[in-house]
């Protein structure tokens, strides 16, 4: 097993000086790395990253995201992707390559307000991220309730290997897609399971930065110990 | 002239408030005061109170001034009607575009910018009550709130001023002795990188009193940093034990 060293930080601790590879949220100063925000830094072998609490989201290719439809062009949606840049969907991409602007109506398909499930095909400085639906489980979301929670808060509520969110699923029978941008949508036939799946993401938002929060969140559902022994401790 | 210097300070180095040469007024800062903004804080520095507000990183409007290389930081210093005993014009002054400025300028070698091309990330600052030294309380705010906001940053930004005042050298000069006083300079510091990003001078000093000033206004700088982090530390791990 590797040894992880983890410390709180704030902007401008430095995390461990000396011949390391800056990863996300750290800046390197010579040979200091220094974290660049608040957050739980994880000192690696060769490497050094900082876990952000705060944040918003930095789009990435091949994310999956939520995005709500904000607006149409002739040959694109446009999508609030909870990031400071507004995500495109290229109308070809839902239409097929026969698209044409005059045939064809965006808003029949996907309308302002509706939400969907896209990945993010592309993005770079330069540009605006590129959305696509062309992948499994992508497309509009009919039904569900949208919970919101920080960015960067959504590693924690997956959980190493997904167990965090396995553990959620089991307890309350709900079926939960989560968008790396912290928008989250839960749908569940019964009601309570809902209800208490939210009430378990929200917790996730709340107390991230807790250890033993697998635990917390298995007593919350009324879950026995031992069902689902994949705990993280950070 | 005689008389005011002794009205500012005792023989014994006593100051018109009550505090010694090199020390501190009073101050607390709250982190995450304002749910509508990405991040804000709320600090108290003596008698002053001061409230900062950040959003972003978000769309640039006008769009003009938009870079396609990196993000744009703007800020906008604000004093309330209330903020001081006369009614103050809420039109924006002469002196308070200055702090916009300034502020803005020690802010921006702190914040990485570059990773968000197109944008702008907004600093609000609005003073609630002024008790001089009204800048360096809003400049350690709106770091906090940087920070809060979850703008990536290489280093904290802490504020403090230092002074001459009845010819002595004192440390975070107050209302009083910003008006009746021989100088005020006020010094805002990277405190881990060690590098000073605002300095201003008003009044006359000689270069050996300018060193002592300096150094006085650092160690200031350094004490307003442990408050800023420790706000930070509460905020965000209060819950969890280290």
């Amino acid at each position: 097993m590797m040894d992880v060293k983890r410390r709180y930080v704030i902007p401008g601790d430095v995390i461990a000086t000396g011949p390391l590879r800056p990863e996300q949220n750290v800046y390197q100063d010579g040979e200091r790395m220094i974290s660049t925000c608040v957050g739980i830094s994880e000192i690696f072998e060769n490497s050094v990253k900082v876990i952000p609490l705060t944040g918003g989201y930095m789009p990435k290719a091949n994310d999956l995201v939520i995005g709500k439809v904000i607006g149409t062009s002739p040959l694109s949606w446009e999508f609030d992707i909870n990031s400071c840049f507004v995500g495109f969907l290229p109308a070809q991409d839902v239409f097929g390559r026969d698209y044409s602007p005059t045939k064809d109506e965006l808003r029949q398909r996907l309308d302002i307000g509706d939400l969907v499930a896209t990945r993010i095909a592309n993005f770079d400085r330069s540009r605006d991220p590129l959305l696509t639906v062309q992948d499994r489980d992508l497309g509009k979301i009919d039904s569900g309730e949208l919970v919101t929670i920080s960015p960067s808060k959504v590693p924690r509520l997956i959980g190493k290997r997904g167990s965090m969110i396995q553990t959620i699923e089991m307890a309350t029978k709900a079926i939960i897609t989560i968008g790396q941008n912290g928008w989250i949508v839960i749908s569940c036939e019964d009601s309570e399971g809902l209800l208490k799946a939210v009430e378990a993401v929200k917790m996730i938002d709340a107390l991230a930065h807790t250890p033993n929060l697998t635990e917390r969140v298995k007593s919350m559902l009324g879950v026995p110990d031992g069902e689902n022994n994949d705990t993280i401790n950070d | 002239m005689v008389k005011t210097m002794t009205q500012l300070m005792t023989e014994d180095g006593i100051r018109c408030d009550g505090r010694r040469l090199d020390e501190l007024r009073n101050i607390s800062i709250k982190v995450g005061v304002l749910k509508n903004a990405d991040g804000s804080a709320y600090i108290e520095f003596g008698k002053n109170k001061i409230l900062a507000g950040v959003f972003g990183p978000r769309d640039v409007h006008p769009k003009h001034m938009a870079n396609p290389d990196s993000g744009i930081l703007r800020c906008r210093y604000h004093m309330s009607p209330f903020s001081v005993t006369e009614r103050k014009n809420p039109a924006p002054s002469r002196r308070e575009i200055e702090i916009s400025k300034v502020i803005k300028e020690a802010l921006q070698p702190a914040v990485i910018l570059k990773d968000y091309p197109r944008t702008v990330i907004d600093v609000f600052i609005e003073v609630l009550q002024a008790d001089g030294g009204s800048r360096c309380a809003a400049l350690d705010a709106a770091a906090v709130a940087l920070a809060d906001a979850g703008i990536p940053m290489r280093d904290l930004v802490s504020a403090c001023a230092a002074g001459k005042v009845a010819d002595r050298i004192v440390l975070d000069v107050n209302n009083e002795e910003d008006q009746e006083g021989q100088a005020d300079m006020p010094v805002a510091l990277m405190p881990n990188m060690g590098k000073i990003t605002l300095l201003q001078l008003d009044g006359m000093l000689k270069p050996e009193e300018f060193k002592t000033c300096m150094q006085t206004a650092l160690v200031g700088c350094k004490r307003v940093y442990e408050v800023q982090r420790k706000a930070l530390m509460e905020k965000y791990f209060q819950n969890g034990e280290q």
